[in-house]
């Protein structure tokens, strides 16, 4: 059995979680991490995903992520997400405006970079809608 | 004299507006638990940001290649401020005393030579800035029909922010708003946001992070997001001590009102006496005339 160690999401109205968890698979910019007790020190910016939360009891627990970055360390980890939401209080509908905004964006986007960026977002936001329904 | 009705009206005028201040002294203490609860939940994002962006940043000092929201643009000619003030009044000094500070910190830039540039977020502080400096105003924003200050908000206010610096509308960007430190103790603070200043954290533990992607890209990555982050730490803290001001503005109203009430009270109790003991003189006098 593997050892707990502490993680806490952060959102900016509050905090989510601050408890115990054996693993936490982290969304990262450059594809998705696991972290566990005794990781070394990682900072990684976040992509729009899902997190997923291994707790001490077998649970597991899912949320929506979206926007910041998660600090490792090799007691805690902290993710300070500009977004969090748990995917059971997720509805569709979320996603879906998301979606929309992001392709506005992505027709309103005045030179290549934000375009670029908008469209990786677009993406991004797509795989996490299709993750969902998937589940 | 005023005669005894106008008296009587006076009292119920006045017990009137007790009764309004009171539930308004009410309703800001249940509203002023609310803020306080949300301002206390959005610390940790604050803080940790802070020192994540403080750890990252002392990497940085004094290079030439520091992303332009650290370093600033190299001069300091053009100052923006964002005066965050409350959209109601009625809640004491809490409005005056946050644009008093912008104000006296326009001047001084003023006198030095330089430009200023105001943007209000909140009714109130542009109603005090426009009689002086109503040229210097850019922009108001209006919260006013939000209940529950989001995120959201923040995050507009800091994109425009950005938006500003990035076509290079001001060098140097300060934030007024009221620390809320109790319920009747609110400071008026000014924060430099651009650039981004940090406090030296002697402490901090020297544990070196691997950066995924690299530094430069978080940083990037962090430094606009921190803008709205303390944007919205700012607002959160003056609806708390909006609120707080407004409670105690509301109780003294409370109590001046019950101390008015007595003393007419005391005055209509004695002229009532006054003129029964007229009418008693009047009816013996009368009698012992006959």
């Amino acid at each position: 059995m593997a050892e707990a160690f502490n993680f806490e999401l952060v959102a900016p109205e509050r905090l989510l979680v601050s408890d115990e968890a054996i693993e936490v698979v982290v969304p990262g910019t450059e594809g998705q991490f696991g972290v566990m007790k005794g990781h070394a020190p990682l900072m990684s910016t976040i992509r729009p995903g899902i997190l997923k939360v291994r707790r001490p009891n077998g649970n597991v627990d899912e949320y929506f992520v979206r926007g910041g970055f998660a600090e490792a360390g090799a007691e805690a980890l902290t993710v300070l997400a500009e977004q969090a939401i748990p995917v059971k209080d997720l509805n569709a509908e979320d996603i879906r405006s998301q979606i929309q905004d992001a392709e506005e964006d992505v027709k309103d986007a005045k030179n290549d970079e934000a375009k670029q960026a908008a469209e990786t977002l677009l993406s991004q936001l797509r795989e996490v809608e299709t993750a969902l329904k998937a589940s | 004299m005023a005669s005894l009705k106008d008296l009587r009206n006076r009292i119920a005028s006045v017990k009137a507006t007790q009764k309004i201040t009171k539930a308004m002294q009410m309703v800001a203490a249940a509203k002023l638990r609310r803020a306080q609860e949300a301002a206390e939940a959005a610390r940790p994002y604050a803080e940790r940001m802070e020192t994540v962006l403080a750890n990252l940043a002392v990497a940085y000092e004094g290079r030439e290649d520091a992303p332009a929201l650290l370093k600033g643009t190299g001069g300091d000619q053009i100052h923006l401020l964002v005066v965050a003030t409350a959209e109601r009044g009625l809640c004491g000094a809490f409005n005056t005393s946050i644009a008093k500070l912008a104000r006296d910190h326009a001047r001084r830039l003023i006198a030095d030579g330089k430009t200023v540039k105001i943007l209000c977020v909140g009714k109130k502080g542009y109603d005090v800035l426009k009689r002086e400096l109503s040229q210097n105003i850019i922009d108001t924003v209006e919260l006013r029909s939000v209940k529950q200050i989001g995120f959201k908000h923040a995050h507009e206010i800091g994109a425009r922010v950005l938006k500003m610096f990035d076509d290079g509308e001001f060098d140097v960007c300060t934030l007024f708003y009221s620390r809320f430190k109790s319920v009747i103790s609110q400071v008026p603070t000014e924060q430099q946001l651009i650039p981004a200043v940090f406090e030296k954290d002697e402490a901090a533990e020297s544990v070196v992070y691997e950066y995924e992607p690299g530094e430069d890209e978080i940083l990037s990555d962090l430094l606009p997001r921190n803008i709205s982050v303390q944007i919205f730490r700012a607002l959160l803290e003056n609806v708390a001590g909006e609120m707080g001001a407004k409670m105690t503005a509301m109780d003294n109203a409370t109590r001046n009102a019950g101390e008015m009430i007595d003393k007419l009270t005391i005055t209509y109790n004695r002229q009532r006496q006054a003129q029964i003991t007229k009418e008693l003189i009047e009816i013996i006098s009368g009698a012992e005339a006959l």
